[in-house]
């Protein structure tokens, strides 16, 4: 009895490893096993909610002949993931990466660069917003500068997510241009940094917009302005009178701070050409579905697509930006 | 009354052949899940949720919820039979629930638990169905200074009540904050206790250490007793779930102060893990029958099992409401929502009025199903203590093996669980106890995130923690409950002054430890 | 119980205060790196509340007193502690006979996967220690770690450590 199972088992798991294997016709590379799809944070999180969607998109649409896997691998502020896929030239190993691509390395010492891995594909640019509580006084951007200038330092209190990384990298900028320092405290996740707000435990935040979008809908958060050069192009009315288009770039409104993270995908070193094509037309195949649109349009990211060189030269200078940034911030690895 | 009305119409929506086929899949894949240590909620939801985009919405967080059920039952299993937690919050279940498994009974220990874990998640359903704008409101007022307190309280409920000696207690503990604090620190973000390993940069995780510890340690410990379990052979009969329902009214105060633990747990969100380990401890302190625990007490599985899952089932209510997930299958959830175009908010409640009672209507079936289900697998579980010792323990050692390799995807934890293995034997023996080790690797890290975002709000002020009745109440609760015993003691002897030798009527049995 | 360990103690065996010196000087020695990393990362209560190594050097220093007292308690019952026996020789056989096996187990998941190292494990355990034939034995050695493959492999779709036969495969 036991065998005859063990028997059909094992035949079955043969047979679905043949299948598995079928030798690609005509195409340059293609996987010949599982994708892993790497996060280096936890689950819930941005990147993980857009590798899951892909995940999501890639076996709802079959455009890939083998499965994609997420695999979160968040230790030590993402360094597990990159070093993971530092240490190997699988090219079944992809990983999407956010600022920590910068700044663990730069804020721990944990030896690895993205110069260790092959760009892909950047997918979108995520947008930093400042929020305050729809409860506070302040209405503008203006309005809270002026409070926090006429403040003592310290008095302001700002959430954000982690240490050293980019909400305490915004922070800083905006210490500095302001000329008064806030009272940072880091929490895990973005949706434990709104909540906070909502409770009125801080003053401000610097969440996402797709972290903070339902309470500024339920009218408990307000929105006064966005880290980016222009406006986010998204007209749709996202409560009764607002859009995200109607939210000011923080520069107009006299706060001379813009960071944008970055939201794209690596792979090995030492990768092919002919590799990197392949996910690279995998992205534009995934780009290409109105699912991806309404994705991106609900969390109002900044659609920007780049590839190849143009890719890597971006990826350089905001490597370049936050080693600057965390320099003067002083988050720099003794 | 209007909720009822919803309420009504979710279950129209819910009682579709198709979502009941969906709840029953999700059911079982869920129990699944809960058994085997390296798939956890988080696992299993993550992985189904991309095959969900082709549903309705309804239908796929029916089915998804389902499975977060399923697994929050079949925790308890594995718990039972093998001292080997399935799921974090069922390491309180293994305090009592092992030892009754040794003692053959087990079914008796899975109805128990299985019920009890009914009992919690049914009560949260009714507070969710009926005080959910007015929790969520509640769960606001929970800022860094509420969270430590509420930390605090689980500890000073739990401590102070091992009988092992005082010394040892302390090491122990120390171990476990010890190991919370490697890795990299939220508040400062510098690496602790790396020495420069980049394995050590995911810290150490809770799962890894109790499946060494209990799982490892415990088949050493058998295997030196000679090569069986002892007297687990109890008779496999079904009447065993009537024959313990008979038993579980008389514990009624401990299922409700579990399911108002959990509950509370659950929405703030503080998490199904603590609440599971403060309703043993508070149900172990204020038991008639205290010196019955750890060693096969049924009280000793009900209080966890009820907290763990009124915590594990509570713990939607803030994600739905709010968007912060109180847990990380509630995390996955809350991802899959954003995709299907769904934005967790109160406004949610407003404008998918028939996905969110729906879902809660979900919730009442898929409980109820869940429980036939789990009730009538009982015998087949208990059977499972009949395979012979030496075909079981590899196999035990290789699902060990698979569960902590799966925690962060590392072979590292897989060598880790070896030496927790060898550790929970020879502290075992040398009588250290595990229980305060595997509590303060679950706070540590949480509680002194907590109380260092305190002190940053406050300046270094430790005021803080009594600047509100709220989280006043909690810390005095705590100081109250840390020194319960001296209390007791106090009262004890000033009651008790009369006659000076009332304590010395247990003669020849060891002297109680502090 | 009690009897069955004194019966033990009679025969020899590991003693037990060698055991308790041991794990109390480890106990110690952890506690000393825990104090040494916190040194590094500060220890002060800054104005803004404690430094990253302010708690783990009040737990270092816990771990490596709580360490010396019990190594001070096992040093002053030396004598009175001779008898007593950690586990006596012919109980270790068994203990080890679990533990070496599972080492070995851990080391080959390293060195050719885990659903290898398993079906090597599981099939070498039984037939050692359960004196079961070859057939039996080999039943479940293939059986489990197959259910595994097709469990967490197939469906669940998380990834195990794998080796030159699953390669062989095309995994």
């Amino acid at each position: 009895m036991i065998r005859s199972i063990a028997r059909r088992t094992l035949a079955l798991a043969v047979a679905a490893a043949a299948t598995a294997y079928l030798p690609a016709a005509g195409a340059a590379w293609e996987p010949t096993k599982p994708v892993e799809f790497i996060v280096p944070a936890g689950t819930g999180g941005g990147a993980d909610q857009m590798a899951r969607f892909i995940q999501g998109m890639v076996a709802k649409h079959n455009l890939m002949k083998q499965p994609m896997v997420v695999v979160n691998k968040s230790g030590g502020a993402g360094a597990e993931g990159f070093l993971e896929v530092k240490g190997t030239k699988d090219p079944h190993k992809i990983i999407i990466t956010l600022s920590n691509l910068f700044t663990t390395p730069l804020a721990t010492g944990v030896p690895f660069n993205w110069k260790d891995l092959t760009p892909v594909a950047m997918l979108a640019l995520d947008e930093f917003v400042l929020w305050v509580n729809s409860e506070s006084p302040y209405k503008t951007t203006q309005d809270y500068v002026a409070a926090l200038k006429a403040g003592e330092s310290g008095k302001f209190k700002m959430a954000g997510t982690g240490s050293k990384q980019e909400d305490q990298i915004i922070t800083v900028a905006l210490e500095k241009a302001v000329g008064k320092k806030l009272t940072y405290v880091p929490f895990k996740g973005g949706g434990d940094v709104a909540v906070q707000l909502v409770g009125k435990h801080v003053d401000s935040t610097v969440n996402n917009p797709i972290e903070a979008i339902a309470h500024w809908r339920s009218g408990a958060l307000r929105p006064l302005c966005v880290f980016d050069a222009k406006p986010m192009p998204y007209p749709a009315k996202v409560t009764a009178d607002k859009s995200w288009q109607d939210v000011p770039t923080c520069r107009s409104q006299g706060l001379d701070v813009e960071y944008l993270m970055l939201r794209g995908i690596f792979m090995p070193a030492g990768a092919t050409p002919d590799q990197v094509a392949f996910y690279v037309d995998l992205m534009n195949k995934v780009r290409a579905l109105p699912e991806w649109k309404k994705y991106t349009e609900d969390a109002a990211f900044n659609t920007t697509f780049m590839t190849g060189k143009e890719y890597a030269d971006w990826v350089g200078k905001a490597e370049t930006r936050h080693r600057e940034l965390m320099q003067e911030a002083g988050f720099l690895a003794k | 009354m209007e909720d009822v009305a919803n309420l009504m119409q979710g279950f129209a929506v819910a009682l579709t052949w198709q979502n009941l086929l969906f709840m029953l899949v999700g059911i079982l894949l869920g129990v699944l899940i809960g058994v085997l240590p390296g798939l956890g909620g988080a696992n299993g939801v993550a992985i189904l949720l991309p095959l969900t985009f082709t549903m309705s919405p309804t239908s796929a967080i029916i089915m998804l919820s389902c499975i977060y059920w399923g697994a929050l039952f079949g925790g308890a299993i594995t718990s039972i039979l093998f001292n080997i937690p399935g799921e974090p919050w069922s390491v309180a279940t293994t305090f009592d629930g092992y030892p009754m498994a040794q003692q053959g009974r087990a079914g008796e220990a899975m109805t128990a638990a299985f019920t009890s874990s009914f009992i919690g998640a049914f009560f949260a359903v009714v507070v969710i169905t009926f005080l959910a704008p007015l929790v969520a409101r509640f769960a606001l007022k929970f800022g860094p200074p509420e969270y430590f307190a509420v930390q605090f309280l689980t500890f000073c409920s739990f401590i102070g009540m091992s009988r092992e000696p005082p010394v040892k207690t302390i090491a122990a503990m120390m171990i476990g904050f010890a190991l919370a604090a490697v890795g990299l620190d939220t508040v400062t973000g510098q690496l602790r206790m790396t020495f420069g390993h980049t394995e050590l940069l995911q810290g150490f995780d809770f799962l890894i250490a109790v499946i060494g510890l209990f799982g490892i340690g415990e088949i050493l410990l058998t295997m030196e007793e000679g090569l069986a379990f002892k007297g687990v052979k109890g008779k496999i009969d079904p009447r065993i779930v009537l024959q313990t329902w008979a038993k579980l009214p008389k514990y009624w105060l401990t299922s409700l102060r579990g399911c108002l633990i959990g509950c509370w747990m659950g929405i703030t969100p503080g998490g199904a893990t603590p609440a599971s380990f403060m309703s043993y401890g508070m149900a172990r302190r204020f038991s008639k029958e205290k010196e019955k625990f750890g060693s096969g007490h049924v009280e000793g599985v009900v209080a966890p099992e009820t907290a763990a899952h009124a915590a594990g089932t509570s713990a939607l209510l803030p994600m739905l409401t709010l968007g912060i997930p109180g847990s990380p299958t509630a995390a996955v959830l809350l991802g899959g929502l954003l995709i299907w175009g769904l934005q967790p908010g109160p406004l949610l409640f407003v404008e998918k009025k028939e996905f969110v009672w729906g879902l809660i209507a979900s919730m009442y079936l898929g409980n109820i199903v869940g429980l036939i289900i789990v009730l009538t697998t009982v015998p087949w579980w208990a059977a499972i203590l009949r395979i012979p010792f030496s075909i079981i323990a590899p196999v035990i050692v290789v699902i060990c093996a698979i569960g902590a390799y799966t925690v962060h995807n590392s072979f590292f934890d897989v060598a880790m669980m070896l030496v927790f293995g060898v550790v929970g034997y020879v502290f075992k023996k040398l009588k250290y106890p595990l229980a305060p080790l595997v509590l303060a690797l679950v706070l540590g890290d949480m509680a002194e995130t907590a109380f260092r975002q305190s002190m940053l709000l406050s300046k270094g002020s430790i005021e803080i923690f009594w600047s509100n009745g709220l989280v006043g109440t909690i810390m005095t609760l705590a100081v109250v409950l840390l020194y319960w015993p001296l209390m007791s003691k106090v009262v004890e002897g000033w009651r008790g002054g009369m006659q000076p030798f009332r304590r010395n009527k247990g003669a020849g049995a060891p002297p109680p430890a502090q | 119980m009690e009897s069955q360990a004194e019966g033990r103690a009679a025969a020899g065996g590991l003693a037990t205060r060698w055991v308790e010196l041991v794990v109390a000087l480890v106990i110690v020695g952890g506690g000393a790196l825990v104090i040494k990393d916190s040194m590094r990362i500060g220890t002060d209560w800054g104005p803004d509340g404690p430094e990253g190594g302010y708690f783990p050097f009040l737990t270092g220093w816990s771990l490596a007193l709580s360490g010396l007292w019990l190594t001070g308690h096992t040093l002053w019952n030396w004598r009175r502690m001779a008898g007593q026996v950690f586990a006596s020789w012919s109980a270790l056989r068994p203990v080890l006979a679990m533990l070496l096996p599972t080492i070995a187990f851990v080391v080959l998941i390293k060195l050719i996967g885990i659903y290898v190292a398993s079906a090597i494990f599981i099939g070498a355990f039984m037939m050692w220690q359960g004196k079961y034939k070859l057939l039996p034995a080999l039943a479940v050695a293939i059986a489990i770690p197959a259910a595994v493959f097709l469990l967490f492999e197939l469906w669940f779709l998380v990834p195990l450590p794998k080796g030159p036969v699953e390669r062989l495969f095309g995994y």
